[in-house]
């Protein structure tokens, strides 16, 4: 059947259904082959002949940055989960001065980009409240950033659980805490979870960006190497390389946890 | 079960939605009947303390419930609810949610908790179900888990807020059926129904309510064969037009 089908019409699928399997994957390295090819026809049009040589040569630096980068994302989605929830909350407060500052903390940082950000709290706030270990300040203002969208993640999520599961809840005489411990809580986690193992790739990307204040992280790391090497060419298509290391493995957990969830929706 | 309420009154957002209830009588089957938006949802979740009225008491065997967040999860765990459609909790199995509220609210030990759970569940002919989740059942089935988790803890009384009117036909009689078991085996109960004859046979009293008033209160006998006021004669006649 499946063979049949691969025969007759090779390159299609009914819309929203999954390909069989020996399609999904023969149409899948076609894709593949396909933008290698076009990538290797623009790199000879530019006349670029690619060198990786200098990766035997600094492989010690690369790996150091290599692990700062995964150390800082870690540490910045633990704190950040540690912001954003609260502030999640918070925008639900009764407190209006709380419920307002969760709200303009929210738009602050949704609202501005992170290189603003990282110039902004190093050269002033870290200045002023004397944070000079970059990679501390670094993981504080990947963590702010980072809070913001857990936040409105979060909220979307509370947002989504129905009335009647928290009638239930008090019908069945659960106490206001025991509410949160046994429904808020599991719902929550489970239509939160995808969405936040995206963000946890969104922020070891983001993390890129504070080689600008000269934090050794991969980034960083290879505008160094290429800075004495000149090889360009190289060293950013192994950057992005060895992001995807990190980036299509979150990403596969991400659509694992949506699928062992979905009974949520 | 003493029922006694005085001048209850509720409004949502200005709109009065009971206008003054008064009620004293033990409860033991009861149906309460009327048009859609008389007020008889409301009425029960009071009763059940899942709501706060705006005005006047209710009195259960003789204490004065406090609408007060603290002393009301004591007062619910007492009593067992069945909602419209279903009220199950998405993330658990039939078995966890009829097994944590006795774990969690009233301190049985998981075992006892998930064999008592297992137990209902054979009864009411779901022995098969209760590893699965709430989406994965029928209307029919979820409802009567739900009905499994009302009882569990042997609650003082059911209320039962029009629990069959989101179910196909075909589901209607096995719950309803299920419920006339529990009362056969002692269960007391308040349902709030638009079944008549569920009301008419099940049911000991009957209370008619309309445009947020007890219009009419007695057993079910007299309010079906002899309605006293006009607007419970036009109810019943409009609900026989289209009857076999």
């Amino acid at each position: 059947m499946h063979v049949l089908s691969l025969l007759s019409r090779p390159f299609t699928a009914a819309p929203k259904q999954a390909a069989p399997p020996v399609k999904a994957v023969a149409n899948y390295l076609l894709v593949c082959v396909i933008v290698i090819a076009v990538f290797w026809l623009s790199l000879g049009m530019a006349g670029i002949a690619l060198n990786f040589d200098f990766v035997e040569q600094y492989r010690t630096r690369i790996a150091d940055g290599f692990l700062l980068t995964v150390e800082l994302s870690a540490a910045s989605l633990v704190i950040s989960m540690l912001v954003g929830v609260p502030v999640a909350a918070g925008q639900g407060s009764r407190v209006l001065p709380v419920r307002y500052l969760c709200d303009l903390y929210v738009k602050l940082v949704r609202g501005t980009p992170l290189l603003v950000q990282i110039y902004l709290f190093y050269y002033i706030i870290g200045t002023a409240w004397g944070i000079d270990n970059k990679v501390v300040a670094g993981i504080v203002i990947l963590s702010v950033f980072a809070g913001a969208y857990i936040a409105e993640i979060v909220r979307g999520s509370l947002l989504s659980i129905d009335e009647g599961q928290m009638e239930a809840a008090r019908a069945v005489g659960f106490t206001r805490a025991q509410t949160v411990r046994h429904v808020v809580l599991p719902q929550l986690v489970a239509r939160t979870l995808p969405a936040l193992t995206g963000q946890f790739a969104t922020i070891v990307k983001d993390s890129s960006l504070l080689s600008v204040i000269a934090v050794i992280e991969l980034t960083q790391t290879v505008r160094e190497i290429t800075a004495t090497n000149y090889n360009f060419f190289g060293g950013f298509l192994l950057l992005g390389g060895l992001y995807l290391c990190l980036t299509l493995p979150i990403m596969f957990v991400s659509k694992r946890f949506e699928k062992r969830f979905g009974y949520a929706h | 079960m003493r029922i006694r309420i005085e001048g209850l009154t509720k409004e949502f957002d200005g709109v009065p939605v009971l206008r003054g209830i008064d009620f004293d009588d033990d409860v033991t089957t009861l149906a309460v009947i009327g048009p859609s938006g008389g007020g008889k949802s409301t009425l029960l979740r009071i009763v059940g303390g899942l709501i706060a009225p705006t005005g006047g008491t209710v009195e259960v065997d003789g204490e004065a419930v406090a609408f007060d967040e603290r002393a009301l999860p004591a007062y619910r765990a007492q009593l067992g609810f069945v909602f419209q459609s279903s009220g199950l909790f998405h993330h658990l199995s039939a078995l966890e949610n009829v097994a944590l509220p006795l774990r969690v609210v009233h301190g049985a030990p998981e075992d006892e908790a998930r064999e008592r759970a297992a137990d209902l569940l054979s009864r009411f002919g779901l022995a098969a179900e209760g590893g699965k989740r709430p989406v994965q059942l029928s209307g029919g089935q979820q409802q009567r888990v739900a009905i499994a988790r009302a009882v569990a803890a042997r609650p003082k009384m059911l209320l039962l807020d029009e629990p069959t009117s989101a179910l196909d036909p075909e589901y209607t009689n096995d719950v309803l059926d299920l419920i006339r078991d529990l009362k056969d085996s002692g269960t007391r109960f308040i349902v709030v129904t638009h079944e008549m004859g569920f009301a008419r046979h099940a049911c000991d009293k009957a209370a008619f309510l309309h445009d947020g008033t007890l219009l009419e209160y007695g057993t079910s006998a007299q309010l079906f064969d002899r309605p006293a006021t006009p607007e419970l004669q036009r109810f019943l006649s409009k609900l026989l037009e289209w009857s076999i």
